[in-house]
Parts: structure tokens; sequence; C-alpha cells
């Protein structure tokens, strides 16, 4: 995907957001410093796992409450347009998400005005411990826009999916929303407390995933060796940034 | 570590020395009791809740595989899919949909996988759930709707894995708001949440749900709601509080009761509508209140308890009403033990209301 953008372009996902944000300058420092809670992490330690930010390359992170995240990316094209940013935003949620309410809302949202907004649908086939088929009338997510066109990548493709970043810049540039979804697969289960295996067989996992781990274990090796140097934030910190200096009185 | 209540008889096995729970009232039961943990009461309950009634409907975000706490293990393999089954992910369609099902006269079980995502439904809840059978001139109700949500901090949930938001909703006449302490308190609250014929929300302390062991009958029990329990008699100052912070806030009043403080400790149990007697009886007795809960301090529920007691027991207060709770954040993830209202800080405010 990075392959297809600038970093003039606005990424916002949910709670699943390493790769991204390694994909968008990140260092791996950031990551494993974020994950233990230190001060070098991306968000000074006060975010976690599901909540690493990049402002500078315009990566809005990071979001715990899923689909949420889908009309904030709405809003971050919104100014692109009015700014006349030549840019456009990906907001990506997952097939789960794509059953929220908040997401319709805003896809008509975009599509009334226009706003260069591509809706990425991560379709892992699972949401938490739901098979798609069990969740969503349509599983055709791309579909899902009616009046905004979609277009179905294989995930597993980097080069189609390249392809379809470019293509959908293009579209969302002159003609507004049009909903992307990658077809993926889920390697590891949900999250830490879910063995993935519950809800699926072993085999189903093993046919799918490859090894390709091995050289890159070292550099992460290294960079979690780092992380764990790396202080804590101050006690101070549990304070800051509630609120930012405004008017009024100072508590 | 096991707890003793004031009889010297040993009750509640907690697996970890810090949260360990006791169930201070031994109530003889008829039939058999079995030593289970939280989330195997709630299983109980619904278990016996869709048994008895042939019109109960469980449903949620992965519920049918048993969910993601295990309380709706077996549900659907024993009831069916048609009574126990998964939705999308989409908080307010879940709400709305079992408000529609309790209308037809079901008792409808909503589960919210966390009470963190709870408020998408906010909306169905407040404006819809809890004023329904008044706008109707109760015509329509949706009595038979009970959402279920685990809740609060677990050591390492974060932001939206951690949250307390019973506040939000004791804002809003016409639903209940349950919390229980222990397993065999849950079972029988939830039971009586779900046969209550108002809309109730139950909020289910994540923290104990394989952490508290206690003996729970095997058979259908309920508990009173909007009934207040005194589970632990004392003399010098009244604790209030609910759910998990009632296990910390009992070591504080073991430890208090060493240096000759005599600490009475009250469960609320049900947050709106709140068992005010209770209270206002215990506080004439000691002159004293501390209450304690996870959510942040500024408009938690606690205020409101304060503010009732100053009202009808102003002249008896020997001191100022103290409040030990999380503090003014967004639920922190690396700060979470400065942020919870820990057992010292607790200890620290008795002290310092008895001395005052």
């Amino acid at each position: 995907m990075e392959a297809a953008l600038t970093k003039k372009d606005c990424i916002i996902t949910s709670y699943r957001d390493h790769c991204t944000f390694v994909a968008r300058g990140g260092t791996l420092l950031e990551v494993f410093a974020e994950l233990n809670g230190r001060q070098a992490g991306c968000s000074r330690g006060k975010g976690g796992s599901m909540h690493f930010y990049k402002k500078d390359s315009n990566f809005y992170g990071g979001h715990g409450i899923v689909g949420a995240q889908v009309p904030l990316g709405c809003g971050l094209a919104f100014a692109q347009k009015y700014c006349k940013d030549e840019a456009v935003t990906f907001a990506l949620y997952g097939d789960g998400a794509a059953n929220q309410g908040q997401l319709f809302e805003n896809l008509n949202i975009s599509a009334l005005w226009d706003l260069p907004a591509i809706l990425v649908c991560e379709n892992n086939h699972y949401g938490m411990g739901t098979a798609e088929w069990r969740a969503a009338k349509s599983p055709a997510y791309y579909k899902r826009g009616d009046y905004a066109p979609g277009l179905k990548v294989d995930e597993m493709d980097a080069l189609a999916v390249k392809q379809a970043c470019t293509f959908s810049k293009e579209h969302a540039l002159k003609n507004g929303p049009i909903i992307l979804e990658m077809d993926t697969y889920r390697y590891h289960g949900h999250s830490m407390s879910d063995p993935g295996s519950t809800y699926r067989t072993r085999d189903e996992i093993t046919g799918v995933r490859q090894d390709i781990e091995k050289e890159v274990r070292k550099e992460l090796d290294n960079a979690v060796a780092q992380a764990k140097e790396n202080p804590v934030p101050e006690s101070s910190q549990l304070f800051t940034d509630v609120y930012a200096k405004g008017l009024g009185v100072e508590l | 570590m096991a707890l003793r209540n004031i009889m010297g008889k040993r009750v509640g096995i907690g697996l970890m020395g810090s949260r360990a729970l006791s169930t201070a009232t031994c109530d003889v039961e008829s039939g058999s009791a079995k030593s289970i943990n939280l989330y195997s009461a709630i299983n109980q309950a619904l278990h016996v809740a869709l048994e008895t009634d042939p019109r109960a409907f469980v449903f949620g975000e992965d519920v049918s595989f048993g969910g993601v706490f295990r309380c709706t293990t077996g549900l659907a393999d024993r009831f069916g899919k048609a009574r126990v089954f998964n939705t999308p992910l989409c908080e307010q369609g879940i709400v709305g949909f079992g408000i529609g099902l309790a209308a037809m006269g079901n008792r409808a079980i909503a589960e919210i996988q966390f009470a963190d995502y709870i408020y998408p439904a906010f909306d169905q809840i407040v404006n819809e759930a809890a004023k329904f059978r008044y706008r109707s001139g109760n015509q329509f109700n949706c009595g038979g709707l009970t959402i279920r949500a685990p809740y609060g901090a677990v050591g390492h949930g974060g932001h939206y894995h951690s949250q307390s938001p019973e506040a939000f909703f004791c804002h809003v006449p016409g639903i209940k708001v349950v919390i229980p302490r222990s397993p065999r308190q849950a079972k029988g609250l939830l039971l009586s949440c779900i046969r209550d014929p108002n809309p109730v929300v139950f909020f289910e302390p994540k923290w104990l749900y394989r952490l508290a062991v206690e003996e729970v009958p095997e058979h259908d029990y309920m508990l009173p709601l909007s009934e207040a329990e005194v589970i632990r008699q004392g003399s010098d100052i009244t604790l209030v509080g609910w759910g998990a912070q009632l296990s910390i806030m009992e070591q504080a009043c073991i430890e208090a009761e060493k240096d000759g403080i005599s600490c009475e400790l009250i469960d609320l149990k049900t947050l709106i509508p709140w068992d005010k007697e209770t209270v206002e009886a215990s506080v004439r007795k000691t002159g004293r209140v501390l209450i304690s809960h996870e959510a942040p301090v500024t408009g938690g529920f606690g205020a409101e308890i304060s503010a009732s007691i100053v009202e009808c027991c102003f002249l008896r207060l020997e001191a100022p009403v103290a409040r030990v709770c999380g503090l003014d954040t967004p639920f922190p993830l690396v700060f979470e033990p400065f942020y919870m209202p820990t057992k010292n800080k607790i200890l620290d405010a008795i002290k310092a209301t008895v001395n005052y």
C-alpha cells in the first residue's frame, strides 16, 4: 500500500496497527518501547499496543473501538479536500467492524460531499471469534458501498494491492469515496487471549502460514533489547495530555 | 490466601493473594453447593434462565462458542442456535434489537463484550429502553431486557478493556444497574435481573471471573435487587462499594482493625435504585462514611451517595464524606497501579476520616 501512497496521504486504522506504523516510517524501537510502555514509544508509552500514531507521516493510529476510526477518516478526507492537499485518506477496518452503523453514516457523508476517502476492509473472514458468514448477510464488503464503487483485492498479492491503491487514490481525488476489500488470512488468533483454534481447525491455519521469519528475527531481538533498556514514563505523565491548556482556570 | 469472616469461618478461597474474596453472610441453604468461579456462576445462572423460561434468549458477539470469558459456554449446544446466537459487531444494533425482542414479552439477555464498548448502545439504553414504559403510558415495556457486560480493571486492560462506566447509567431513571461482588452473589443477582420486569444493566467484574471462587448453590435462587448488604459489621466508619472493589476495601478494613478502627462494609449491589436506608442506618451508627470505586472520582456514583448522605445525615456526620476512587484521567495502561484506588489509599482515608 505504501508504494502507492505518499506521506501526505493519511492512514487511519483499528488496533491492528503495528505493521501500518512501521510502514509509515516507524522504527522497531518505537514499536517495542510502546509495547513495553516506555518513553521511547511512539505514543510516549501512554498508548500501548492498540494506539500507535505517527504525526509526521500522517498516520492517525491506532483505535481500540473498531469502526470508530472510519468516521474520523472521512473527516480527515474532508480537511484534505478543503485544503486542496491533492492527497487522500485510507481508512482501514476489518470485516467485523464492517457491520458498524457509523461506517454507513460516513460512507453516505463521503459520497454526498465527494470526499477523497478510501474505505479499506481488511477481510480476514473472522470478527474476534465469529466467522464472516455468521456475521454478515453480504460478505461482499466491497459491494456494500451501493452508490460508492468497490474493488475486491487479493491482499496476499503485494503488487495487486499496490495497483489497487494507486487506482483508488486517482479515483478518490476525482470522484469521491471508493471501497477496497482486501482478501486476507488471520495467522494468529484475534489477540494474546485468543488461541485462534476454538472457532477454526489447526490444519486450516498451518496450511496458510509461511516461514519468512528467520531473517527478521535478529533485527527484532535487537530492538526489543533496546526497548527494555528504555525508562518508563515519569509518573507525572499520568496526568498530562488529559486536557490541553485552554481558556479558564488551570487545575 | 483464604479469608475468614467475623465468625472465624473460612469462606471464599482466592486463587491469588491480592484479590481474595469472601462472602460474609453464610445463609443456610437447602440443596448442595459447589465451589466455582465467577464465570461459571454466571454460566449457571444463564443455563437456569433459559431452562426455566422457553422465551429467554442469549445473544451478543461471540457468545456461541462460549464467549470471550466463557460465560456462555454450553448454552448454544443445549438450547440451540435459535435461542443462543452470535450477533454482528454492532452494539447499537444489539441493544436496539434486544429492546424489540423484550417488547414482545421475551427475556432478551444481551451481552456487550466489554463495558468499554457499550457507548454505541447508549442512545438505545437511555432513550429507548429506559423510557419505553413511561412514554407509552405502560402499554409497552422492555422489562425482559438484561444487558450483561464485563467491566473493570484487570491489570493490563488499558483504555478500552478496563473501564467502569456504571455512573453514566445511574443517571437514567427507568433502568436498573446491578453489580455483583462474588460468584454466589452473581448467580442470584443475575437471575433476579433477568426476571425483574425492568430493563437492567448488569456489570460483571472481569478481574474476578477466574479469581473469585466460592460455594455456589446448584439450584435456582434469586437475590433481592435494591437491597444493600452489610458484609462486615463495624462501629467507627461505614465503607460503601460494589463489585471487585469490595475485596480491596475489605483488606483495608482488616488492616484498619489492627489499629483499633472498626469498619462497617456495605455492598450496594444495586446502584439504581439504591438502598439508601441501609446506608443511612449504618452512617447514623458510625458517623463516618467512605465510598470507593474504580471509576474516576469526578461525577462517579460515589458523588451521588455522598450528596444523599450529607442531605440526610448532616448533623450526625463527624467528618466529611471520603471518596477513594480512580483518578480523573482516561484509564491508563502503564500507570494503572497509580490510577487505581488501592488498599493503602483507602487505609489512609479511613485513618484521616476517623482522626478528623
